[in-house]
């Protein structure tokens, strides 16, 4: 295992760099924006890791609330199925097609849903107990990692195409931003709470943030359609070229974010073992400072 | 060209807050390592003073 | 449900008469209240074209931290004497603790409102174009949607460090779509330029779906240690 992780670093480094390669040189240029566009192969990959990572962090956190009570476990997992289920059937219901916001293919709405079964059983099994919570805060951080670097790029890409660094509806790069911030606080309410079931509060502030994305989705949308803005980092079709690059720079940023994470996860571990030994050597201590005189009696 | 600036300036900055991560979490893990050696050091310690515990 | 309703309304009539026997920290937070409406009068021209625009946005953030400062101090009081311990060991539920607190800072926040609307008028002599009476909804909607969260939120932040400064760290983030409907709501309302019905359903939605989560995860919170 430690082996590993060297050999998958210097991957990776190649990996980016040939991405690396391919965004800078081999990607055609934009007929409207010119070399500039280039950014998008930094931005969208951070974006998309970004979403995943925080997607993941969401999984883990409803695992582990339920995972409390033996009860919640199963009503969780039933929950979770029923949603995938559902979900993919509806995406082929006339009534539904018609809510799907054109341009998205149904299989690919339903894709989407399934993966949240598929996520919700794949990661209860990888990451058993106590590892869920060091999995979300991994999760958590790596991915404010990459938001940050999306809210960077964002207004350094709208600069020079649009004149102005943001546009308050702009919708994707200011629901990326309340997703920072939600996630922000999330770190900040593991760092500052000192109580002993602080997962659990980090665990439901997650929650409260995933059902917060959706309505800020919607807010920002209803206030852009009052109020035309551009939209930073364009729409519509690509260049099928620009795409591959595009897939390719993600696939190696994912490899990158897997060996962040994997130190994390390996960084929180260590961390909650020397805790352990900090609090089995205080017992120790207080057992043998009292268990002398006993010892002596009970003989 | 004016635009390039950006270009670079985009790619630079993503690679320093990599970078700034990254370090951060090899310090941490230095401080770690350090902490851990003095915790096993100091168990030691305590079992070769003699102090038996009920087993 | 009759129990869960009982306790509910013996616990806010309890923290009322508190509240109205100790009237300093009643007194203090309406005193705040006003000196933010003067310090924005100051600071964002009233005489200004655009004024009408951005007087709902003014009244709406002037609200929010009159609520934080409100929020903060409604939890303190159960820790002292070591109330919260009492109530997680008493069969009352844990929903009813968490209905009286949210009710009773709804109450007082509602009332911090009624004070500084009449000065926001005066000061910016406002009038309004659209359909006044909407108005109404948008501010309960609005009032619950924070306070609903708020009191969520201070409830977590009982356990952790800088206690004050925790509560609109967690709250503003979650708070953004609300805030963005009350006050894209009001707007419209006053300049009569839009329709404000997708706010007002936006701000039902929400107060809906938070008030579920909040009703659902609360007993986890309570019970932490």
């Amino acid at each position: 295992m430690k082996r590993l992780f060297p050999i998958l670093s210097v991957l990776t480094a190649i990996f980016l760099a040939y991405a690396f390669y391919q965004a800078w040189w081999v990607a055609p240029t934009d007929a409207q924006q010119g070399d500039i566009y280039r950014i998008i192969y930094y931005h969208v990959p951070s974006a998309w890791t970004a979403f995943l990572l925080f997607f993941i962090n969401f999984i883990a956190s409803i695992q582990y609330l339920a995972s409390g009570k033996p009860s919640t476990r199963t009503a969780a997992k039933w929950i979770v199925t029923v949603i995938g289920v559902a979900g993919v059937i509806a995406c082929f219901l006339p009534p539904v097609q018609r809510l799907i916001p054109a341009g998205m293919r149904p299989s690919a709405v339903a894709t989407t849903v399934l993966l949240i079964p598929i996520f919700y059983f794949v990661i209860g099994w990888l990451f058993p107990g106590d590892r869920l919570d060091v999995l979300a805060v991994t999760t958590a951080e790596v991915g404010v990692v990459f938001c940050t670097i999306v809210l960077v790029t964002g207004p350094i890409w709208a600069r020079p195409v649009w004149g102005i660094w943001w546009a308050p509806g702009d919708i994707r790069l200011t629901s990326t931003l309340v997703l920072w911030l939600i996630y922000v606080s999330y770190l900040v309410l593991r760092r500052f709470s000192n109580s002993a079931q602080t997962q659990l509060l980090a665990a439901a502030l997650a929650v409260f943030g995933a059902l917060d994305v959706p309505l800020v989705y919607f807010s920002i949308w209803f206030f852009r359609t009052q109020h035309p803005q551009p939209v930073i980092g364009g729409g519509g079709s690509m260049d099928p070229r620009m795409l591959d690059t595009l897939l390719i720079s993600w696939m190696a940023f994912l490899c990158f974010a897997f060996l962040v994470c994997w130190s994390r996860f390996r960084l929180e571990l260590l961390h909650r073992e020397i805790e352990e030994a900090h609090a089995m050597e205080s017992l120790a201590g207080a057992a043998a400072g009292a268990s002398l005189p006993l010892s002596r009696s009970a003989r | 060209m004016n635009a390039v600036k950006f270009l670079i300036a985009a790619y630079v900055a993503t690679w320093v807050i990599h970078g700034v991560y990254l370090g951060s979490l090899v310090r941490r893990f230095g401080r770690l390592r350090r902490e851990e050696r003095e915790v096993k050091a100091s168990g030691f310690r305590r079992s070769a003073s003699g102090l038996q515990r009920e087993d | 449900m009759n129990s869960l309703w009982a306790v509910t309304m013996a616990t806010l009539v309890k923290d009322i008469r508190l509240e109205w026997r100790s009237k300093d920290a009643l007194n203090a937070m309406l005193f705040f209240s006003l000196l933010v409406v003067v310090i924005f009068m100051f600071s964002f021209d009233p005489l200004a074209e655009e004024s009408r625009h951005i007087v709902g946005g003014l009244v709406w953030v002037s609200f929010l931290f009159a609520s934080v400062t409100a929020l903060n101090q409604t939890w303190a009081r159960e820790l002292r004497n070591q109330v919260l311990d009492a109530y997680r060991v008493s069969p009352a539920p844990a929903n009813a603790l968490f209905l009286a607190k949210a009710l009773g800072n709804f109450i007082f926040v509602s009332v911090l409102e009624a004070l500084m609307t009449p000065l926001f008028v005066i000061f910016y002599n406002v009038r309004v174009l659209g359909p006044a009476w909407q108005l109404i909804p948008i501010a309960l909607l609005g009032t619950w949607a924070l306070v609903v969260n708020g009191t969520f939120f201070a409830a977590m932040s009982l356990r952790t460090r800088s206690r004050e400064i925790m509560l609109p760290l967690l709250l503003f983030p979650v708070s953004i779509p609300a805030v963005i409907a009350m006050v894209a709501g009001t707007t419209s309302i006053l300049t009569g330029e839009e329709s404000a019905h997708f706010y007002l359903v936006l701000l039902l939605t929400y107060d809906v779906v938070f008030t579920t989560a909040c009703l659902a995860l609360f007993g986890t919170i309570l019970h932490a240690e």
